[in-house]
């Protein structure tokens, strides 16, 4: 049986703002149309930058995409502040009580020497690489172009963080404080670990930031979390290092979600022009190439013997994701 | 925090989750990584040094920042639902809501951009986690106030194109040329302009006042939003003090920039306040308290304090803030005759006060309102209680610094227009006051970019595509406000006889009685 409450009615005037009007028709809008779509400022700036005179404050010439629309960079999973927040939220409870249960139960000392020596050496200095994917994404989120796109740039930067700490909490439940001077020095020093650092670095001083999209988000993370956080996760649970495993879901769950949004961004803007898509694929063939070079040596530390066959189908994957995302590379 | 580490003290254990990760890069220049850490001239030694201002890792970040919104969000639903909107004091009210939607919200976006760049800029990891944290409580802010005012765009006028606006409209070139100025500095005067100087000495005079005059006139969507920001904006407020703290303790050669900056965007935001002011005497039908009292307990007494603490490292206050005692007694009254003379070009809906609200300016400017003000708004009141109301259709002068129109008086004869002149090369430019004028001859390369709304309506750059400005009866004013996408009849003019007032009778009579 159904209940009626009954409300004083009133017609509204209009039922959103003009400029999600002009997109959308005058029909109620979502909170993700609201705060996002036209929010950043487009026609009138006061001063040219004093570090970039030669262009405005938020200029389309950073990066040689071209769109007619920039908000047809729409995010997937429409998240806006409040979404993205409370969907982090709800994660970090189930991370949260993992790492709970691993610390009261004394899982971590249950895990094989050579599966914690893996981790050690690959999972923990990889913390440093996951803070450059900040860097790239907190570029992007400042002279991107558009809301759509900066604002959830600025989420996957905050994320990258976050895993960057979450990895950082791997070492100290598995090892003492030590473990991060260890791993810090293997990033600095370490002969496995330079190929990434030099790929980590370069991209730090890359121009155009859609560059540094496909380089980071879409390349090195398209290529980088399927094999640690899918293959080597795999090794780590048949091996008798589960614990290894709840500590990384997180990471798990994070990037099956945001390769959505990244693959929907790659798609839009490569089907924009032939001029978009070739320079996407360019990038992509471009930073496949070094991403490999640079995980080869970590791969073979983690996989050993098997480390090629492992790669080789990371590699087959992320290829066929790309097929999907009509670029020819 | 959350993160459940054995053996290690909070300030440890954040410093592994946040500075840990950062290294000096080898492969690649670190001038190259960090291209924009050193042009302003701002010496820095030892990021380690920086104090974090608070320790939040991301995942406590997330969890505090979800209650918040799960909290906010079901608020503004039953807002919607139960039209809250008919709970206010009166639709008076709500231009004040426009002034903030249309001025202020936009630059909560700029804040969250401006606080990226920051955060990506300085070479050291401390202070870039700190600017990021921030960078996304703005765009937090931007949103919530934008979904907290999106039910009253439904229901009245001067909400609905707020973006638009903010580009074009005149009096909104105030707050957003602050913002431009301060995002097209580099990051440590970014920090200086906004971190410490709006973020810290300004907030109380600007997010408080807006707040609580929501809170007293029955707003319950926006002062939701704001007590939900406060625990952010307390955050933000220590990034601000130790920034400067910071950059003060590295060199003794950051000491004059610093003053210089301090001194730049205490006045500039001093400019931007007066729009503040206007409101807090004029706009809230209940008013909290005055302009004047609002400086002396924020400014004057704990600004006071604040630069007390900062003698230390031989920090002056402002020169140009003695004008400001002067000045206290003065703007609100100023900005609003101007405001009320040009209401048919302002996007929101202007009136004389009434008696009882004379009164009670009187009471609060015992030394100004009835010697300089009465006798000025009884005779605008009589005027168009006879049928003429007058609107001033041509377009007042505006300062090249903070584009105020030309309405405050000489600090020290409140019956003469204050203007400065400055020339540079070969061009005259003026200013409205020697703070501006200083901020000017300081930076002239830089103001003389200024998109001045009334300049550039006078060049013809301010009409619609198509339309002639030589054809026979162009009207310049309907032309511009076609430009402006201001709704003439609608938007502006008196709230005496304004739509929203009809409405807002309307509809409460219906929420109230049952005819």
């Amino acid at each position: 049986m159904q209940i009626d409450l009954r409300t004083v009615s009133i017609k509204p005037l209009r039922n959103t703002f003009d400029h999600i009007a002009r997109r959308f028709g005058d029909k109620p809008a979502s909170r993700y149309q609201e705060g996002t779509y036209d929010i950043q400022q487009t026609d009138i700036f006061h001063y040219r930058p004093l570090w970039e005179p030669e262009k405005i404050l938020f200029d389309k010439s950073r990066t040689k995409i071209e769109m007619k629309d920039w908000y047809a960079l729409k995010d997937p999973r429409q998240f806006y502040y409040g979404a993205y927040t409370i969907a982090r939220a709800r994660q970090q409870e189930a991370a949260e009580s993992n790492f709970e249960m691993i610390e009261e139960r004394g899982l971590a000392a249950l895990v094989p020497e050579a599966l914690r020596d893996i981790a050690l050496d690959v999972l923990i200095p990889l913390r440093h690489v996951e803070w450059g994917g900040n860097m790239g994404n907190s570029y992007i989120a400042a002279y991107g172009y558009g809301t759509a796109i900066t604002q959830p740039c600025l989420y996957h930067a905050m994320d990258h963080l976050a895993v960057a700490q979450y990895l950082t909490r791997i070492a100290l439940t598995l090892d003492t404080p030590v473990a991060l001077d260890t791993a810090k020095d293997a990033w600095m020093n370490g002969a496995l670990w330079q190929p990434m650092r030099q790929h980590v670095e370069n991209l730090l001083v890359l121009q155009d930031w859609f560059e540094i999209f496909v380089a980071q988000n879409l390349v090195l993370e398209g290529l980088t979390y399927p094999l640690f956080f899918d293959h080597l996760d795999s090794k780590f649970a048949a091996g008798g290092g589960t614990a290894i495993s709840m500590m990384t879901r997180f990471m798990g769950e994070w990037s099956a979600e945001t390769a959505k949004w990244v693959d929907a961004q790659i798609k839009v803007a490569a089907a924009e022009s032939a001029e978009n898509k070739q320079a996407i694929a360019d990038w992509v063939v471009e930073y496949r190439g070094r991403t490999l070079e640079a995980l080869a040596p970590l791969a073979g530390r983690a996989f050993g013997a098997e480390a090629d066959a492992v790669l080789g189908e990371v590699l087959a994957a992320f290829n066929a994701r790309c097929a999907k995302l009509g670029l020819s590379v | 925090m959350d993160m459940h580490v054995k053996k290690l003290g909070l300030k440890e254990k954040y410093a592994h989750m946040t500075r840990g990760l950062g290294w000096d890069t080898t492969y690649q220049p670190m001038e190259k990584v960090f291209p924009q850490a050193t042009f302003e001239g701002i010496k820095i030694h030892d990021w380690e040094k920086w104090e974090d201002p608070f320790r939040l890792t991301m995942d406590a970040y997330w969890k505090y920042q979800a209650e918040k919104e799960r909290k906010l969000y079901a608020v503004l639903d039953a807002f919607a639902q139960n039209n809250g909107h008919l709970g206010i004091t009166d639709a008076r009210y709500l231009s004040a809501i426009k002034l903030f939607l249309t001025g202020i919200s936009p630059l909560e976006y700029v804040a969250h951009r401006g606080f990226a760049a920051a955060g990506r800029n300085f070479p050291g990891v401390g202070p870039r986690v700190a600017c990021l944290m921030q960078s996304i409580d703005e765009v937090r802010h931007a949103q919530t106030q934008i979904h907290a005012i999106s039910n009253y765009n439904k229901h009245y006028d001067g909400f609905h194109d707020f973006k638009h606006m903010l580009e074009r409209v005149w009096y909104l070139s105030v707050p957003k040329s602050f913002f431009d100025d301060a995002f097209s500095a580099g990051p440590f005067e970014w920090m200086i302009a906004i971190g410490f100087s709006f973020e810290y000495v300004l907030t109380n005079l600007l997010f408080v006042p807006f707040m609580s005059g929501a809170a007293y006139n029955g707003d319950m969507a926006t002062v939701t939003f704001g007590f939900s920001a406060q625990s952010d904006e307390a955050r933000h407020m220590t990034l601000g003090l130790e920034c400067i703290k910071f950059m003060l303790e590295q060199d003794p050669d950051n000491l004059p920039i610093v003053q210089k900056w301090i001194d730049k965007w205490a006045w500039r935001g001093i400019r931007v306040l007066s729009l503040v002011g206007m409101m807090m005497d004029y706009m809230l039908p209940k008013r909290v308290m005055s302009w004047k009292e609002a400086w002396e307990i924020y400014f004057e007494q704990n600004g006071g304090a604040l630069f007390n603490d900062l003698a230390r490292y031989g920090i002056k206050v402002p020169e140009c803030l003695t004008q400001c005692s002067v000045d206290k007694e003065h703007i609100s009254h100023q900005a609003w005759a101007t405001f009320y003379q040009y209401g048919g070009a302002a996007a929101f809906h202007t009136w004389m006060p009434n008696d009882e609200e004379m009164d009670w300016l009187s009471a609060k400017y015992p030394n100004t309102f009835d010697k300089y003000y009465r006798p000025r708004f009884t005779y605008w009141r009589e005027q168009a209680e006879q049928g003429n109301r007058f609107y001033s259709n041509t377009l007042p002068m505006l300062c090249q610094v903070c584009q105020i129109p030309m309405l405050f008086t000489e600090p020290d004869d409140p019956t003469q227009i204050c203007y400065r002149e400055s020339e540079y090369k070969g061009e005259k430019y003026h200013t409205c006051s020697d703070g501006c004028k200083h901020i000017f001859d300081d930076e002239p390369e830089k103001y003389i970019q200024a998109w001045l709304p009334v300049h550039q309506i006078y060049q013809g750059n301010c009409f619609n595509e198509g339309v002639d400005p030589t054809a026979e009866g162009f009207d310049p004013l309907a032309e511009v406000l076609k430009w402006y996408h201001l709704e003439h009849g609608k938007d502006n003019l008196d709230y005496e006889g304004s739509r929203d007032q009809q409405n807002f009778q309307a509809w409460r009579g219906m929420a109230t009685q049952n005819t």
